[in-house]
């Protein structure tokens, strides 16, 4: 299904960030808002539904501790038994502050690398993936608002000139 | 302006007044006498015969003198129990003394981290950090007169400035050139002084800031605190040895100059979160937002995990290594110190980090207030650990000396940085930083 999309674009996060607001105030919806970096509480004043990617990360984070606690056992405890600092009690409990570290790290790097790849399955990204970004001064210094158009081209367009915007485009979208 | 509320001052003269009958007490109730101290222990209801752990250095053929258990050593036990339990006041004024002071030698240090690096976002908050730095003056202060009167033999905190117990320890007297009370105290001068005269140079130039027509206060504030920061780092560090760890002088940490800084670094900035948040709720510091808590609580979740971080790394070197004398600070905490010991890695560590991890918790008040006790509770006991076994050992006790002393300072602390606070506007005019500090977000 094919719509048409007004784009607004910014040179600027600061004048971006009260164009969303100013935007947002007037009861509009935006689709969607393309930015060369992270722009802090972007996702607020835009409205967003508050991301799920810490919890999963804090998840993934347990499921790394538990890996590690179980590995270690595993591995130094009953699988080959390890004479571990002179202290060869081959207990678990009595050993454990020398797993702390492998515990540490694998609780970093399960919840670093599994949040990351949730995040890029989440954003349906993968290589070879063809850009979705109406412009590509999106990825160098410019930021782009988008806004669906419902027969109302001129209000959009004169309440984004306002807001700074230092290019005004329309464009057809395809949906997906 | 802020002037400090009635209710404040009467609350904290009042915490003043039950502190002070507090430390009184816990000196009345010190035994003179080996009968008296024995009698102490009888009426505790646990005599500690089968205990190993109260001297000093753990000798090898400790546990075969325990064994024969002959009169010699019943009586030289008694008379150490004696000296602990006449230690124990004295311990506990000098924990809390020097608790509150290190928060606001922490908050120092922050404060000089925030002017040498120019941050934008905190200026907004230098008065309230200006306000509770103006505690080292009287902290400081104090410490050194309880310093002063441990190398005047009114107290037994630190064995190695007893001439009887050097000249019976080869250890001791191969450590005398750096461990006697003159350069003790000389130190302890250089580095209280250094520290004040920062505080009150920086303090000048910022009140100096607010009236001028250019920036160079602002600029000279840079130059001194990166200059501080660098005293700042030495001098912590050979503080922590000199006041904290020489009351075990055998054993030695090579990290626990960076122990003790990352303790008075979260409480420092612990305390500047629950101040700001104080003022606020009463209407003062309307310019200060979410995120500027949001940031501090940031500062608190990160520096409790670097704090447990160094206590872990101190601890797991130490057990690894299983070498006596150093395995002995170890066991005397784990033994006999154990819920503090790791109750205090719970309130310091799990607690906070499981409270302030999720992003919006740390822009909620009473997430960042609930934390922020826990936390201060945590770092008291931290201090508490670092202090009582080498001079109280397995006598200790938070009974009314502990409390007294801390709600003696607590009444002092929160007295003398209000009142501080009330001098000058809450809120600096013309620090050049100041308007992007007002629009903080994130």
């Amino acid at each position: 299904m094919a719509s048409k999309v007004i784009h607004a674009y910014y040179n600027d996060d600061d004048i971006l960030m009260l164009a969303v607001k100013k935007v947002k105030a007037a009861k509009h919806h935006i689709e969607e808002v393309y930015c060369p970096f992270p722009v802090h509480g972007l996702d607020k004043a835009m409205g967003l539904a508050p991301t799920r990617l810490a919890i999963t990360s804090f998840i993934y984070g347990c499921i790394g501790l538990v890996v590690a606690v179980i590995m270690m056992d595993y591995m130094m405890i009953s699988d080959w038994p390890q004479d571990i600092g002179g202290k060869p009690s081959f207990s678990y409990i009595e050993n454990m502050p020398a797993f702390v570290p492998i515990m540490f790290e694998l609780t970093v790097f399960f919840a670093a690398h599994l949040m990351v790849i949730t995040f890029y399955l989440r954003s349906r990204l993968w290589p070879f993936k063809k850009a979705e970004n109406p412009d590509v001064r999106t990825t160098d210094d410019h930021f782009v608002m988008e806004i669906e158009i419902h027969d109302n081209e001129n209000e959009l367009r004169e309440l984004l000139s306002d807001t700074g915007a230092v290019e005004i485009n329309i464009s057809d979208k395809n949906s997906h | 302006m802020y002037t400090i509320s009635n209710r404040l001052k009467m609350g904290s003269i009042i915490l003043m007044v039950v502190g002070l009958l507090g430390i009184g007490y816990g000196f009345m109730i010190a035994p003179a006498t080996v009968a008296e101290a024995k009698e102490m222990v009888a009426a505790h209801g646990d005599s500690h015969d089968t205990n190993t752990t109260h001297v000093e250095s753990a000798d090898d053929d400790h546990g075969v003198v325990e064994e024969h258990h002959d009169e010699g050593h019943d009586a030289a036990h008694d008379e150490h129990v004696l000296h602990q339990l006449q230690n124990k006041p004295w311990a506990a004024l000098y924990v809390a003394a020097f608790f509150f002071f290190m928060i606001a030698l922490g908050v120092l240090a922050f404060y000089a981290v925030q002017r040498a690096s120019q941050a934008g976002w905190s200026p907004i908050l230098f008065r309230v950090m200006e306000g509770i730095t103006s505690y080292i003056v009287p902290g400081g202060i104090i410490v050194f007169v309880i310093l002063v009167m441990s190398v005047l033999h009114m107290n037994h905190l630190f064995v190695w400035m007893d001439p009887d117990v050097v000249a019976h320890d080869r250890l001791l007297q191969g450590k005398a050139g750096y461990l006697n009370t003159t350069f003790f105290l000389v130190r302890a001068a250089i580095f209280l002084g250094g520290w004040i005269l920062y505080r009150e140079y920086s303090r000048k130039l910022s009140l100096a800031q607010d009236e001028a027509t250019d920036n160079a206060n602002f600029k000279l504030n840079f130059r001194i605190s990166a200059a501080f920061l660098v005293f700042y780092l030495i001098s912590e560090s050979i503080m922590s040895w000199d006041w904290i760890m020489s009351v075990d002088p055998h054993w030695f940490s090579t990290l626990f100059g960076w122990y003790v800084f990352a303790s008075m670094f979260v409480s420092g900035i612990t305390m500047i979160a629950l101040v700001t948040i104080y003022l606020k709720s009463k209407g003062y510091l309307e310019e200060v937002n979410d995120s500027h808590i949001h940031d501090l609580a940031k500062f608190m979740f990160g520096i409790s995990i670097f704090w447990t971080y160094l206590w872990f790394s101190q601890f797991m070197l130490i057990w690894y290594a299983n070498i006596p004398e150093e395995v002995t600070y170890y066991i005397t905490r784990i033994e006999d110190y154990n819920l503090p010991f790791f109750g205090m890695v719970a309130m310091n560590f799990v607690f906070p980090v499981l409270i302030l991890m999720n992003s919006d918790f740390k822009r909620m008040n009473w997430f960042v207030v609930m934390a922020g006790i826990v936390v201060l509770a945590g770092h008291y006991l931290d201090v508490f650990i670092m202090i009582m076994p080498a001079t109280v050992g397995d006598q200790w006790y938070i009974g009314i000396p502990e409390i007294g002393a801390v709600l003696f300072f607590a009444g002092l602390f929160v007295f003398w940085i209000f009142r501080a606070m009330g001098t000058v506007p809450l809120q600096p005019k013309r620090n050049p930083y100041i308007e992007e500090s007002r629009h903080f977000h994130y």
